[in-house]
């Protein structure tokens, strides 16, 4: 069968097609920017540079980094480009430490975003004739409305869940028989954990394809969504300063990377210390800038997610180059007496030990000069089921303990707790306790 | 001969049994007899009860991992020596108990011991031939 890709001229432009094309969007953007919003004006002319002094796509790296803080400082809508009359939607970031970040949408906007989500849609192998069960967030997040009109968009029969009410998801999801799931990966093993519990066989299910993000996860997790549901699982990657949901997708043929659609987004890889471009292959913090964006256009942001970037060409035809696995966010990073320490990396420990489940929550603490890390993991079912002795459980806490110390070279203690204990977030979840008054 | 015991993983916390002995409670359930193996960090509470299918489902309705397990309840005098003459019997064949507690209740002048071996059918053939009473689920669940 053909590969199925929904604006075949675009997503597959030779490399120095698609480069002109970016490079003639970049000078608009930064020329709008420098005119319009006060705080580009400042930084550029703070760097000595001009927007007419990019004369090529690698002028870029002249001009100055925009942060997270930078958008928190300008809260609510300094960086807005256009007046708020030509603004048709307004989202916000959680806001999990310090102040939420505001971002704006003009109705072209809206238009690109969605097209940009049948992109993806399309990328998953998904058509008009598939039913999505929709359960990312609805309301300020981007997920829920990001994914609701990319697949309005495609023409597919989108059914609104958002988030919670997990029984009623589970009863929508045996009697409207979506063939599509989206949701944040630790959200669907939920479901797949529920739906067992009641009793429901989930691989049974119609559903063939899960699209998750919003949060890291590793390919192990992969594994488990499509052994418990019987679906393809892939990985889409956004971010609302950027745009929402849709800013990259992994295609059903590659599923290596996600290609980031470069008509529309510049993406670099920096060295988060000293801020040099990386090559292309070489992990680094991602940054973006977008080309289209008309009510937040961003310049060189700083996302803090790690990754790296693909520029081997895909077996699906798409010319766009493709980013990693999130490695982690730079913000996520512990550091635990001197060692630099991923969720994602322990996640990856648990699933790789056979009978767990990644749910698990990190307590980081300070007893005297020494930094500790508890590690709190629930008991999953399959392990209790064949293990009623307590020298079974505590030989599965020395497992953990030493292969976190194998793999991360860190010594943490690990805590097995009840199911459920733990705080499961339908958004991001948030995995980690930082206890330490540093 | 064998009996179904439910074991419950619970985190040493605050509530923890309480909340198992009220789900089953309301679920009219009645705990036959129960012990509890617990660490510092979590226990084991491993119960026998008049209704196992019942008494599993709304455990795990409320999140509970639950395991089922095979163990063995023997009659024993209930003076001197009657835990002895379980242990007497097994010595010599490759049977391990890997924990074992008593019934509350007593049936008549004997006393009832739970116990949990690594090979219960082999254990049940050994203590039958060896004159020792073995009690069936069925029997258990209504003493
Ligand atoms: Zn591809």
């Amino acid at each position: 069968m053909a590969v199925m890709i929904y604006n075949e001229e675009f997503e597959t432009l030779p490399r120095e097609v698609l480069e002109a094309l970016q490079f003639k969007r970049l000078q608009q953007v930064l020329q709008r920017v420098y005119h319009t919003v006060g705080f580009y004006r400042r930084t550029f002319d703070a760097a000595g540079v001009k927007p007419d002094d990019i004369k090529t796509l690698a002028d870029l790296s002249r001009l100055p980094f925009t942060s997270k803080q930078d958008l928190r400082e300008n809260y609510p809508f300094g960086l807005f480009a256009v007046p708020m009359s030509s603004v048709v939607r307004l989202h916000a970031s959680s806001g999990t430490t310090g102040r939420s970040t505001v971002v704006g949408y003009t109705k072209r906007d809206i238009d690109t975003w969605s097209e940009l989500m049948a992109r993806c849609f399309v990328a998953a192998g998904l058509t008009k004739n598939d039913i999505i069960h929709n359960a990312y967030g609805y309301g300020l997040f981007t997920g829920g409305l990001g994914a609701h009109y990319g697949a309005e968009r495609l023409g597919a029969s989108v059914i609104p869940m958002s988030g919670g009410n997990t029984k009623r998801q589970i009863m929508i999801l045996q009697d409207f028989g979506p063939t599509a799931i989206c949701c944040t990966p630790s959200y669907a093993l939920n479901l797949a954990e529920q739906g067992q519990a009641m009793g429901v066989d989930m691989r049974s299910l119609r559903l063939r394809v899960g699209i998750f993000g919003a949060e890291p996860w590793s390919d192990q997790m992969r594994d488990q969504l499509e052994d418990q549901l019987a679906i393809q699982a892939l990985n889409i990657y956004g971010l609302s300063e950027v745009m929402g949901p849709g800013v990259a997708m992994e295609c059903s043929e590659g599923r290596e990377g996600m290609h980031i659609f470069e008509d529309h987004f510049i993406v670099e890889t920096i060295n988060p210390e000293t801020g040099a471009v990386l090559p292309p292959g070489e992990e680094g913090e991602i940054v973006f800038t977008t080309l289209s964006k008309e009510a937040f256009p961003l310049i060189r942001y700083r996302t803090r997610d790690v990754a790296c970037l693909i520029t081997a060409p895909c077996r699906c035809g798409r010319s766009h180059v493709r980013m990693g696995r999130i490695m982690g966010r730079s913000d996520d990073m512990l550091i635990i007496r001197g060692v630099n320490v991923f969720p994602s990396q322990i996640e990856a420990v648990l699933v790789g030990i056979e009978g767990l489940e990644p749910h698990y929550q990190l307590v980081v603490d300070r007893g005297g000069t020494l930094d500790t890390l508890e590690v709190q993991v629930e008991v999953s079912e399959r392990t209790f089921a064949n293990a009623d002795e307590v020298k079974v459980l505590q030989k599965m806490e020395r497992r953990i303990v030493k292969d976190i110390k194998d793999y991360l070279g860190v010594s943490a203690k690990v805590k097995l707790v009840e199911p459920k204990s733990l705080q499961r977030f339908e958004g991001k979840a948030s995995r980690v306790t930082d206890r330490r008054k540093l | 001969m064998k009996v179904d015991q439910i074991s419950i993983f619970l985190e040493n916390k605050p509530g923890g049994l309480e909340r198992v002995t009220r789900i089953l409670k309301e679920a009219n359930i009645n705990i036959r007899t129960l012990s509890i193996a617990d660490t510092s960090e979590f226990g084991i509470l491993r119960l026998i009860v008049n209704d196992v299918e019942a008494a599993v489902r709304v455990l795990k309705e409320d999140g509970f991992r639950i395991s089922r397990t095979t163990v063995v309840a023997v009659e024993v005098p209930d003076r001197p020596g009657g835990l002895h003459s379980i242990m007497e019997v097994l010595s010599g064949h490759d049977i391990n108990v890997e924990y074992l507690y008593a019934f509350v209740e007593k049936s008549g002048e004997n006393a009832v011991i739970i116990v949990r071996f690594d090979n219960p059918d082999q254990a049940i053939d050994i203590l039958i031939k060896n004159n020792l009473t073995v009690l069936p689920g069925a029997k258990l669940y209504s003493l």
